[in-house]
């Protein structure tokens, strides 16, 4: 079994507000997607996206759907609302000061090392 | 989003929870198929397709709880903890019904002293901004809170620039012409502006004009609502009618509200304006009021004080002869009210706590001992995905529970017992408590219950929440719960039990103390013998009696005439019944001996020739009082022998004369008799020089009458009423009773008895809840190591060892408490101080019984588990592993 890379505590809503820019999605896709684009680094526990979902769904970032698949089942679909896309900017703003912040930190340690 | 709407959708959830737990099943039933189908293709054998998915996935259990946090109000899971917590206790009923009651009894007990403390000490005044009363007396080295005299009163009220008013007031009684015969009342004489000053306006008619306490004025007087209601039938008319209140033509201008009440004087019916036209009050030195000021904004008590002492100084330097010695008091008017009650209920207020104290670590214990039993449980719901927070919340939600239905039962023992111990109180004693009136779960009672029950629930969710590491579900799950409790949980019980002893013999000696106290205070040598007395106190009217041989000749005609009745023995009379107070006191000069002006203050009492003879008071030297020391007679006086030893010192007092401060010729009077101490004073009280003088040679126009009986003394009351009345019906007759109950119901013995009481009652309590803590202990120790006493026994231990083993344990936690109960409880007897009467704190005797009484209620309580250990098979304890 791979080991799990622990994801750094809300990157987890932005990247499922940032898979949904690309169109409406269902959880399984979401995760597939986010495994796929981070070339299977990221594996999450999937389960966890649905106690995440919720959160999103309550600050109305995100609205959910039941639509039918094309073998005739029925899946909840996620879609990005407009205050989700500001909000999308807002973390990734903070996400990529904290990136270079913490780059700076281990650069010097890679010096020093 | 904002809060609003977060709470809004929380609220929409709440109706659609049961397809919110569909929907969310279903979509992640979805998810974790998909992963396993993708494994499938991707080649993975079916069964390991399915775990591998499963893992993928993550626990469906612990994510579908975790999004419903998300989404629900807390107290979504808080119902379903609620359930489990009842169904725990249902499960074992023993523990719950023990730690409820425990809690009930603790929490009732500490609520109903509280109900009483915050009837008699926070809220005892129902009068406007009460803070701002001050009661204002006069001060002496004897007396602390003295009377004040009214020439005083009026040099004070000149004076003083720190009361907005300051007025005064005394108790009165009034003789009352009723369709029944003559009744005497109770009243109260106030200045003109009391009522204003305390802030109550009457609720017909009017309140006293200022200038109408003046002696030009015609007298006018108040009803108590009681009053109006019992004796004018509510009626209007009765504003503006004229009554005669002991012969004086009275107009009747207003009635006081219901809620009035006033406790210097709580069965006052009447109450008149205060116009100085007595004796007293054209003297200086002759004090019969109490002042009631109202501070002016910003005066401190202590400002009030200085300068109250400075005037009092200044009228010392002006009139030296009745002012010598008398400063001044200024104290808060509600601690002068309740100042008698305010020990007993601070010290009853921390027995009470003690009691709280003792049943919570108690059931603290209990619930320790059920954490450690639920070990497993609890490490099997972690397994299954619970987080820490939320087993957490499982026992705070239990102690929650345990707590509300503890304190529900709680608040229904406290409410039973504040009616019994109410109707307890007897009537006297409740006039002199009005305020006990507004008892009962009030505000402040209900603010103390909450506070105290989210005490206790704190305190039962962190006991076994500490229990709760995660670190060690692993082994706990592994080990099954054989092995059982840590030696520091064990020690931690130990240590609680300790706790509990101790408080136990503070308890205990306290309520010793306090039996102690009063036993020695009800055995007090009192000078006489108090049974098969009948008293009854007799009240003449002015008409009729204004001269000295009317009244002399009338207290003389009652006197034969129930000497005549069947069963009546002997028959004396007093101004002042003994056990009442050191009161009714006279400032007296002896002739040949220095004066230095300071008072020689004496209590004072006309008594009739019969009275220690009827008492069957001891005569020490000389003689006692004749029918012949009349007023034709030269004046005599009969000594106590605390006087005789204060101011005759190794002289014989007889044949010396007694005179005022002024050695005025006709009040000397010659010292015929010295008779032994008769308690005069209360009975807590220290026994002062008393004079006694000859009745008929100075009468006054109230007394009491004192009559031994044969037969029980209760039954020759109506008799007596009846000889008073035949005589003259106009005669005021009250206060019917025997000596012995009035000793009985005296304050100071009733005060010491309920504290008696009621600390013997918290005690047992204490005594009781400790040992089952103790029992309780060694039981679980005893269980928890079966295992090790098997392998001793299997190696060959005695049974007495095993027995031994486990006493000393128990032997070694009672011992530790007692020592450190006996140390507390000689601090705690120190703070009993003033309601410790001929017991020192320290009292060796109390606390040996205390000890022994402690030691082998502990051994009781360890000898089952001791045995039941003895009885261990040694072969089934170690099969059970």
């Amino acid at each position: 079994m791979s080991r799990k890379a622990d994801l750094m505590p809300g990157t987890l809503d932005m990247m499922i507000l940032k898979t949904l820019t690309r169109g409406p999605l269902h959880g399984y896709a979401i995760a597939q997607s986010i495994r796929q684009m981070s070339d299977e680094v990221l594996t999450v526990e999937e389960g966890s996206l649905y106690p995440a979902l919720q959160r999103l769904l309550l600050e109305a970032w995100v609205k959910a759907e039941w639509k039918r698949t094309p073998s005739n089942r029925r899946v909840r679909v996620y879609t990005l609302t407009t205050t989700g896309r500001k909000q999308l900017g807002v973390e990734l703003s903070r996400f990529e000061q904290m990136v270079v912040a913490i780059g700076r930190v281990m650069r010097d340690v890679e010096v020093e090392g | 989003m904002s809060a609003a709407g977060r709470w809004m959708n929380r609220l929409l959830f709440l109706f659609r929870r049961s397809r919110f737990e569909a929907e969310l099943r279903e979509e992640m039933e979805f998810h974790r198929e998909q992963i396993e189908e993708e494994l499938r293709s991707d080649g993975t054998a079916g069964p390991e397709a399915h775990r591998r998915a499963a893992v993928q996935f993550g626990n469906p259990t612990r994510l579908r709880e975790r999004s419903h946090d998300v989404v629900a109000f807390r107290w979504e899971t808080v119902v379903q903890d609620v359930r489990y917590a009842v169904r725990q206790m249902t499960h074992s009923p023993g523990f719950a019904i023990t730690a409820i009651l425990m809690l009930a009894l603790g929490i009732g007990a500490s609520v109903t002293i509280f109900a009483f403390v915050d009837a008699a000490l926070l809220q005892p005044l129902p009068y406007a901004q009460p803070d701002r009363l001050m009661d204002v007396t006069e001060s002496l080295a004897l007396f602390p809170r003295g009377n004040l005299s009214y020439q005083d009163y009026l040099d004070w009220k000149r004076l003083n620039t720190v009361f907005t008013s300051l007025e005064v007031y005394t108790g009165s009684g009034y003789l009352l012409q009723t369709p029944e015969g003559t009744e005497a009342v109770p009243g109260v004489r106030v200045s003109a502006g009391f009522f204003r000053t305390l802030g109550v306006t009457p609720v017909e008619g009017r309140d006293f004009r200022p200038g109408e306490d003046a002696v030009s004025e015609p007298p006018v007087g108040l009803l108590s609502y009681a009053t109006w209601q019992k004796r004018f039938g509510g009626r209007r008319d009765v504003i503006g009618r004229t009554l005669k209140l002991s012969g004086v033509p009275t107009t009747i201008v207003g009635v006081l509200p219901p809620d009035f009440q006033f406790a210097p004087r709580g069965t006052a019916e009447f109450f008149t304006t205060a116009q100085p036209t007595n004796g007293c009050e054209k003297r200086r030195s002759c004090h019969n009021l109490y002042g009631i000021g109202r501070l002016k904004d910003g005066v401190t008590v202590a400002t009030a004080l200085a300068e109250m002492k400075g005037i009092a100084q200044q009228l010392e330097r002006q009139y030296p002869d009745s002012n010598r010695g008398q400063s001044a008091s200024v104290m808060p008017l509600a601690r002068a009210i309740t100042g008698d009650v305010r020990p007993i209920l601070f010290v009853l207020l921390g027995g009470a706590a003690l009691l709280l104290l003792i049943a919570c670590v108690n059931v603290s214990n209990l619930l320790l001992v059920r954490a450690e039993k639920r070990r497993q449980e609890m490490a099997v719901r972690g397994a299954l995905g619970a987080s820490r927070v939320r087993l957490a919340r499982q026992y705070v939600t239990e102690g929650l529970v345990l707590v509300l239905v503890g304190t529900a039962a709680g608040i229904a023992v406290a409410t039973v017992m504040m009616r019994v111990l109410h109707a307890m109180i007897s009537k006297q004693m409740l006039a002199g408590m009005p305020y006990l009136q507004g008892m009962g779960l009030t505000s402040h009672v209900w603010g103390f219950t909450v506070t105290v029950a989210l005490l206790a629930a704190g305190l039962f969710s962190i006991a076994p929440i500490l229990r709760l590491p995660m670190a060690a579900l692993r082994q706990s799950l592994s080990d099954g719960g054989r092995s059982g409790g840590s030696t520091f949980w064990r020690r931690l019980g130990a240590n609680l039990v300790i706790v509990e002893v101790a408080i136990a013999v503070v308890l205990l000696s306290g309520a010793g103390l306090l039996s102690k106290s009063l036993w020695k205070m009800l055995h007090i040598d009192l000078g006489f013998e108090s049974d098969h007395i009948a008293t009854l106190s007799v009240d003449l009217p002015e008409r009729g009696f204004e001269k000295d041989t009317q009244r002399a000749q009338f207290a003389q005609a009652l006197l034969d005439r129930i000497q005549s009745l069947p069963g009546v023995q002997s028959v004396g009379l007093t101004t002042t019944l003994p056990v009442s107070c050191n009161c009714n006191t006279d400032w007296v000069r002896f002739v040949g001996k220095p004066y230095n002006g300071i008072h020689n203050e004496v209590n004072n009492r006309e008594v009739s020739a019969a009275f220690f003879q009827t008492l069957r008071a001891k005569l020490v030297r000389g003689r006692l009082f004749t029918q012949s020391d009349d007023a034709t007679h030269p004046k005599v006086v009969l000594v106590n022998e605390s006087l005789a030893k204060k101011y005759f010192p190794g002289e014989d007092p007889i044949g010396k004369k007694i005179g005022d401060t002024e050695l005025t010729p006709n009040s000397l009077r010659e010292i015929v008799g010295v008779v032994s101490d008769i308690k005069d004073s209360a009975l807590d009280a220290e026994e002062w020089p008393a004079e006694y003088e000859a009745f008929a040679q100075d009468p006054s126009s109230y007394f009491s009458v004192l009559v031994r009986t044969s037969p029980k003394p209760e039954s020759m009351l109506p008799a007596l009423s009846a000889a008073v009345r035949a005589l003259n019906p106009e005669v005021g007759v009250e206060d019917q009773t025997t000596l012995e109950q009035r000793i009985h119901d005296s304050p100071s013995a009733w005060l010491h008895r309920s504290a008696a009481w009621l600390m013997g009652g918290f005690a047992g309590i204490a005594l009781l809840l400790s040992m089952i803590g103790l029992y309780g202990t060694i039981s679980y120790s005893v269980s928890q190591r079966k295992r090790e006493i098997g392998v001793r026994m299997a190696l060959g231990a005695q049974r007495a060892t095993i027995h031994n083993m486990i006493l000393r344990e128990a032997g070694r936690l009672s011992c530790f408490g007692i020592v450190a109960g006996v140390g507390c409880s000689i601090a705690a007897a120190n703070l009993m101080g003033s309601l410790l009467f001929g017991v020192r704190a320290w009292d060796i005797a109390t606390l040996a019984a205390v000890v022994v009484l402690l030691a082998a209620a502990s051994l009781l309580a360890c000898y089952l588990p001791s045995r039941r250990a003895a009885t261990v098979n040694p072969v089934e304890a170690l099969r059970a592993e």
